[in-house]
C-alpha cells in the first residue's frame, strides 16, 4: 500500500521527463503504472472480502503518536479500485484530450500527484497522514482547476475551491485533535474501539459539528455546494477524476469512515439527512436549468453527492448499502459522461446543449457510450444505477415517518432523469447543428474511458453478483461496523417501491419532454439565487481586502519613526505591563556593591548618550554614539566576555565605516517632527529606557538556574570538544538556534539589498 | 578623495586583517574568536578596501558576489548539520576525529567547526552585501 501511494508521487515528479521521452504515447505510457496498482487491489479484494483488512505502518513522529499507518479494508478497497482504476482512463484521455498542450508534461504531474493524494487519503489509518493527504487533494485540485492560469475565471475557481476546502480542512484537524485527547491515540482503528466513549464525552457534538464541516465543504454539500459548478474550469479530464469521481467523495468517504465511530446519534442522522436532502434537490433543480453540458453535470454531481450523505446519515442497512451501490455506478456514469462532455466540446467545440445534435451519426461509439452511463444516470434497467435507485428508494420506503424525504428523493429522481436525457442523450439525437467545424469520431483515447466505465455499469447491473461479495458486502461492514451481506438483483418483484420507481420514471419522461419550456421558465427563479451563499463568499473576500487596505493604511506610513515608535511603544506597553503586574521589586535595587571604576565608565556611558541626543552634527551624533557602543564592550570585558566584547568592538567598528561611507547620501541633519511629537518621543523612549533597566534588574535578581553555568563548563570540552563555552553553545550545544540566526541574518541582508537596488531604476528615471 | 598613504597601508592592513580573521575563525573553539567575529573582521578589512579604493574595486578583488556568500555559508552550515544524518545519529549531532600532527601535537576536528565556516561566510556575505550595496548608492 506504502509503494502504491509513494511509486505515484514519484512518477508524478518524472511524468515532466516521462512526457517528454514519450511524446504522443505519454498517456498510454503513464497510465501503466495505475493500471498495475488497479489490478494490485483487485486482487487485494479476495483476503478482504474473507473479513481480513490489510495494514501497514511507518513510525513518522512516534513521540506525538504520528505514523504513516494505512488500512485496506471494505471501504478503503471501494475508492482505492475507484481512484486507480479510473485514474488509468482519465489519464489516457488526457494523452488526446491536453495533445499539443505545451504543459501536458506538468498536467500528467499535477493529475498524478492528486491521485497519489487521494490514494492516501481513502488508505490513511493516521489521522494526522489522513488530514495531510486530505489537504493534499485540495493543493493539486487548485492546481488543477487553474490549470489554464491565463483564463482570470479559472484562476478565481481554483482559488474559491481551495479556499472553501481548505478552510474546511481546519475544523476537520481540530476535531481529529479533539479525538486525539479524547481517546489518547490518533489511530482511526483504535477510535473505533472506543465509541461507546466519544458518543458519551460532552466533546461528542463539537466533534461532529466540525467533521461535518470538513466532510460538508470538500463533498459540495448546501451551502458550500456553490465551488463544485465553478470548478468546472478545470480541464475536461479533470473534472471527470476529480469532481465527479473522486476527490468530492472524500467527504462522503469521511463520513463513512467515521460512521461506527460517530454515527447513529440523533444529532448526527438529522443533520446529516437533512443537509443532504436539500443538497440533492438543489443540485437537481439547478441542473435542470442549466444548458452548459458540464454544467449540468456538476450539479447533478452535487445532487448525488446529496444522495450518498442522506444515505450515510440515514444509515440503516438498506441505506449503507444503496450508498456503495450508488457511490460506484456514480463513479462510473458520470466519469463516462464527463469524458463524453470533454470528446464532444473537442470535437464540436461549444459545452451549450441547445447548439447540438444529431451526433450519434459523427460519433456512434461515444453516443453508445453516452447513452449507457444516460441509462445508469436517469436509473433505467437495466444499468448498475437503477440497481442502485432501487435500494436507495426501498431503504427510504421502510424508515417510519420519511414522507417528506422521500417526497424529495422522488422529485429528485425525476429532475435526475430528465438531466441524464438532456446530457447524454439530446446532443446525439435529432438532427444534426451546424458547428464551429464538422464532428468527427474521436481516437480511441478518448472513446476507451467512456466504453469502459458506461460498459461495467452495464456488465454490473445485469450481473450485480460480481461485486457483491467482493467488493460491497466489505464495504458495507466497514461503514457499519458489523458484517453484512449484501444482495442485488435488477428485479425485486412486485412492491410498493417499484410503484415509486414507476412514478418517478414516468414524471421524468415528462420533464425531459417538457424541458426547453421549463427551463426558461425556471430562469426567473435567479433572483434567489443572487443573494445565495456563493455571493457571501464574494462578500467576505471583499471584506476581507477592504480590512487589510485599512489596516496597511494605518500601520504602513512609510517613515522609519513611525515604525519605530510603534514597535517600540509596543513592547513597553506590553512587556511593561506583564513586570509590573507580575514581578516585586521588593530588594530590587540592593545588589553587589560598585567598583569605583566601574561607575566611572557607567557614568561615560551614559554622558554619551545624552550627548547623542542633544548632538548639532551627525558626526558628533556618529562619534558620541560610537563611544556608548565601546563603553558597552569595556564592560563585557570587565565582566569577563571577550567574545562578546570582540564582537561588540567589531559592530561598532562596521556601523562607524558605514555611516562614513553613506555620509553624503544622508539627509540633512535637523528636527524633522513638531514639538508635541518631540516631546512623546522623549516619553517613550524614557520608557522604554525603564523597561529595560526594570527587566534587567528583574532577571538579575533571581538567581540563574544553578545547573546551567556547571554544566556547559564541565560538558563543553567533553561533549563539545572545545574551551570556549561561548563558542561550543553556539555552534554544538544550541547549533540550530545559531543555525535559525543565521538564516534570519541572511533574509535580512536580501531585505536591504531589495530595497536599496529597487529603488534605483526610479531614481534613474527622474 | 584618493589618499596614497591610505592605498598602499590597505594592501598590507587588509592582508593581515584577513589572516587574523582566519585566525579567529580557527581558534574560536577553545578561545575567544569564532565564526561571527572572525567574519566580521574579514568584513572590516573589505570595508578599508572600499574606503581606500571604491566599491567596484572591492567587488574585483572579491571576485564573487558577496551574495553568494550568503547562500554558500547557509549551505555550509546546514549541510555540516546533516552529516550527522549519515551517520545515523540525529541532526547537527557533532562528529569528531582527532588528527596527529608532527610529534605530540593533537588536533580535535568536528563537524560544528565546519558550522562555524558556514556562519563565518553568512556574517562576511551579509556585511558586504549590506556595505556594498549602500556604498553604491
Amino acid at each position: 500500500m506504502t509503494a502504491a501511494i509513494l511509486s505515484i508521487f514519484v512518477l508524478a515528479l518524472s511524468a515532466p521527463y516521462l512526457h517528454r521521452l514519450a511524446g504522443k504515447r505519454s498517456g498510454w505510457v503513464l497510465a501503466s503504472l495505475p493500471l498495475v496498482w488497479t489490478l494490485y487491489f483487485a486482487v487485494c479484494s479476495v483476503p478482504i472480502a474473507s473479513g481480513e483488512s490489510l495494514s501497514a505502518s511507518h513510525a513518522w513522529i512516534p513521540t506525538l503518536g504520528i505514523n504513516f499507518s494505512f488500512l485496506l479494508d471494505g471501504l478503503s478497497l471501494v475508492f482505492a479500485l475507484i481512484i486507480c482504476g479510473i485514474g488509468v482512463l482519465v489519464v489516457v484521455y488526457s494523452g488526446g484530450y491536453m495533445a499539443g498542450h505545451p504543459l501536458q508534461g506538468r498536467f500528467y504531474a499535477f493529475l498524478l500527484m492528486f491521485m497519489g493524494s487521494m490514494l492516501g487519503l481513502v488508505l490513511a489509518d493516521n489521522a494526522v497522514t489522513l488530514f495531510i493527504f486530505w489537504e493534499l487533494t485540495s493543493v493539486s485540485s487548485y492546481l488543477l482547476i487553474g490549470f489554464n492560469n491565463d483564463r482570470k475565471e479559472a484562476r478565481a475557481a481554483a482559488l474559491q475551491a481551495l479556499l472553501v476546502t481548505g478552510l474546511g480542512g481546519l475544523p476537520l484537524l481540530a476535531a481529529f485533535l479533539m479525538l486525539g485527547q479524547l481517546t489518547g491515540s490518533l489511530e482511526l482503528s483504535s477510535w473505533m474501539t472506543q465509541a461507546q466513549a466519544v458518543r458519551a464525552s460532552p466533546l461528542y457534538l463539537p466533534i461532529v459539528i466540525l467533521v461535518l464541516l470538513g466532510a460538508f465543504t470538500k463533498s459540495a454539500q448546501v451551502p458550500f455546494h456553490f465551488w463544485l459548478p465553478n470548478a468546472m474550469e478545470a480541464p475536461t479530464p479533470v473534472s471527470a477524476y476529480l469532481h465527479a469521481a473522486t476527490m468530492v467523495k472524500a467527504g462522503v468517504y469521511l463520513i463513512a469512515r467515521l460512521s461506527p465511530l460517530l454515527g447513529g446519534t440523533e444529532a448526527w442522522v438529522y443533520v446529516i439527512s437533512a443537509v443532504g436532502a436539500a443538497t440533492m434537490l438543489l443540485g437537481a433543480y439547478l441542473a435542470y436549468q442549466h444548458t452548459d453540458l458540464k454544467r449540468i453535470l456538476a450539479y447533478s454531481t452535487v445532487s448525488m453527492l446529496g444522495t450518498l450523505t442522506l444515505l450515510l446519515g440515514v444509515g440503516t442497512h438498506l441505506a449503507v448499502q444503496a450508498a456503495v451501490v450508488l457511490l460506484l455506478a456514480h463513479a462510473l456514469y458520470k466519469g463516462a459522461l464527463f469524458l463524453v462532455a470533454g470528446s464532444v466540446e473537442h470535437e464540436t467545440g461549444t459545452r451549450d446543449i441547445t447548439r447540438m445534435g444529431g451526433l450519434k451519426r459523427s460519433m456512434p461509439v461515444t453516443a453508445a457510450a453516452a447513452g449507457v452511463a444516460a441509462l445508469s444516470m436517469a436509473g433505467l434497467p437495466p444499468v448498475l444505477g437503477f440497481v442502485g435507485k432501487e435500494v436507495y428508494l426501498e431503504a427510504l420506503w421502510r424508515i417510519p415517518a420519511a414522507t417528506v424525504l422521500l417526497a424529495v428523493a422522488v422529485v429528485t429522481a425525476m429532475l435526475t432523469l430528465a438531466v441524464a436525457g438532456a446530457a447524454g442523450v439530446r446532443p446525439f439525437i435529432g438532427e444534426a447543428a451546424s458547428t464551429a467545424h464538422p464532428p468527427h469520431e474521436t481516437p480511441p483515447s478518448f472513446w476507451l474511458g467512456p466504453i469502459v466505465l458506461a460498459g461495467l455499469g452495464l456488465i454490473l447491473g445485469v450481473f450485480p453478483a460480481l461485486v457483491e461479495s467482493s467488493l460491497l458486502s466489505p464495504a458495507c461492514a466497514a461503514i457499519l461496523g458489523r458484517p453484512l451481506e449484501v444482495h442485488l438483483s435488477l428485479w425485486h418483484g412486485f412492491s410498493p417501491v417499484v410503484g415509486l420507481s414507476a412514478v418517478s420514471i414516468a414524471g421524468g419522461a415528462l420533464l425531459y419532454a417538457t424541458h426547453a419550456r421549463l427551463r426558461g421558465f425556471m430562469s426567473r427563479t435567479d433572483f434567489m439565487f443572487r443573494w445565495g451563499p456563493a455571493r457571501c463568499y464574494e462578500l467576505s473576500l471583499e471584506a476581507l481586502d477592504r480590512l487589510a487596505r485599512v489596516i496597511t493604511r494605518r500601520l504602513q506610513s512609510g517613515y522609519l519613526r513611525v515604525y519605530l515608535l510603534t514597535i517600540v511603544a509596543t513592547t513597553v506597553i506590553l512587556a511593561g505591563y506583564t513586570i509590573i503586574s507580575r514581578v516585586s521589586w521588593a530588594g530590587a535595587f540592593s545588589g553587589p556593591g560598585v567598583h569605583p571604576h566601574e561607575a566611572v565608565l557607567a557614568g561615560l556611558i551614559v554622558a554619551a548618550a545624552v550627548a547623542a541626543v542633544f548632538s548639532k552634527s551627525r558626526l558628533g551624533a556618529v562619534a558620541t554614539l560610537g563611544v556608548v557602543g565601546y563603553g558597552v564592550a569595556l564592560i563585557y570585558v570587565l565582566f569577563g566576555a571577550p567574545d562578546l566584547a570582540m564582537t561588540q568592538v567589531m559592530v561598532e567598528t562596521l556601523t562607524v565605516i558605514l555611516f562614513v561611507l553613506m555620509f553624503y547620501h544622508l539627509p540633512r541633519f535637523g528636527a524633522f517632527t513638531p514639538r508635541p511629537a518631540r516631546a512623546r518621543d522623549i516619553l517613550v523612549s524614557l520608557m522604554a529606557g525603564a523597561l529595560v533597566t526594570g527587566l534587567l534588574l528583574a532577571a538579575t535578581r533571581r538567581p540563574l538556574v544553578p545547573r546551567l553555568s556547571p554544566f556547559f563548563a564541565d560538558k563543553s570540552l567533553a561533549y563539545g570538544h572545545g574551551r570556549n563555552i561561548v563558542n561550543v553553545i553556539l555552534v554544538d550545544f544550541r547549533g540550530l538556534d545559531t543555525l535559525g540566526e543565521i538564516t534570519v541574518l541572511s533574509v535580512a541582508a536580501m531585505g536591504v539589498y531589495a530595497l536599496l537596488k529597487l529603488r534605483m531604476p526610479k531614481e534613474n528615471s527622474k | 578623495m584618493i589618499s596614497l598613504i591610505l592605498r598602499t597601508a590597505t594592501r598590507f592592513l587588509m592582508i593581515l586583517m584577513l589572516l587574523f580573521s582566519l585566525f579567529l575563525l580557527m581558534r574560536g573553539h577553545n578561545a575567544p574568536g569564532g565564526g561571527f567575529v572572525g567574519g566580521l573582521v574579514a568584513a572590516a578589512a573589505f570595508a578599508l578596501y572600499t574606503i581606500a579604493y571604491d566599491p567596484a574595486a572591492t567587488r574585483r578583488a572579491l571576485r564573487i558576489d558577496p551574495r553568494a556568500f550568503i547562500g554558500v555559508g547557509l549551505l555550509v552550515a546546514a549541510l555540516s548539520g546533516q552529516l550527522s544524518l549519515a551517520a545515523g545519529r540525529p541532526f547537527m549531532t557533532g562528529l569528531w576525529a582527532t588528527l596527529s600532527l608532527s610529534g605530540q601535537e593533537r588536533v580535535d576536528v568536528g563537524t560544528p567547526m565546519l558550522f562555524d565556516v558556514g556562519v563565518y561566510l553568512v556574517v562576511l556575505g551579509v556585511t558586504l552585501t549590506i556595505l556594498l550595496s549602500m556604498s553604491e548608492e
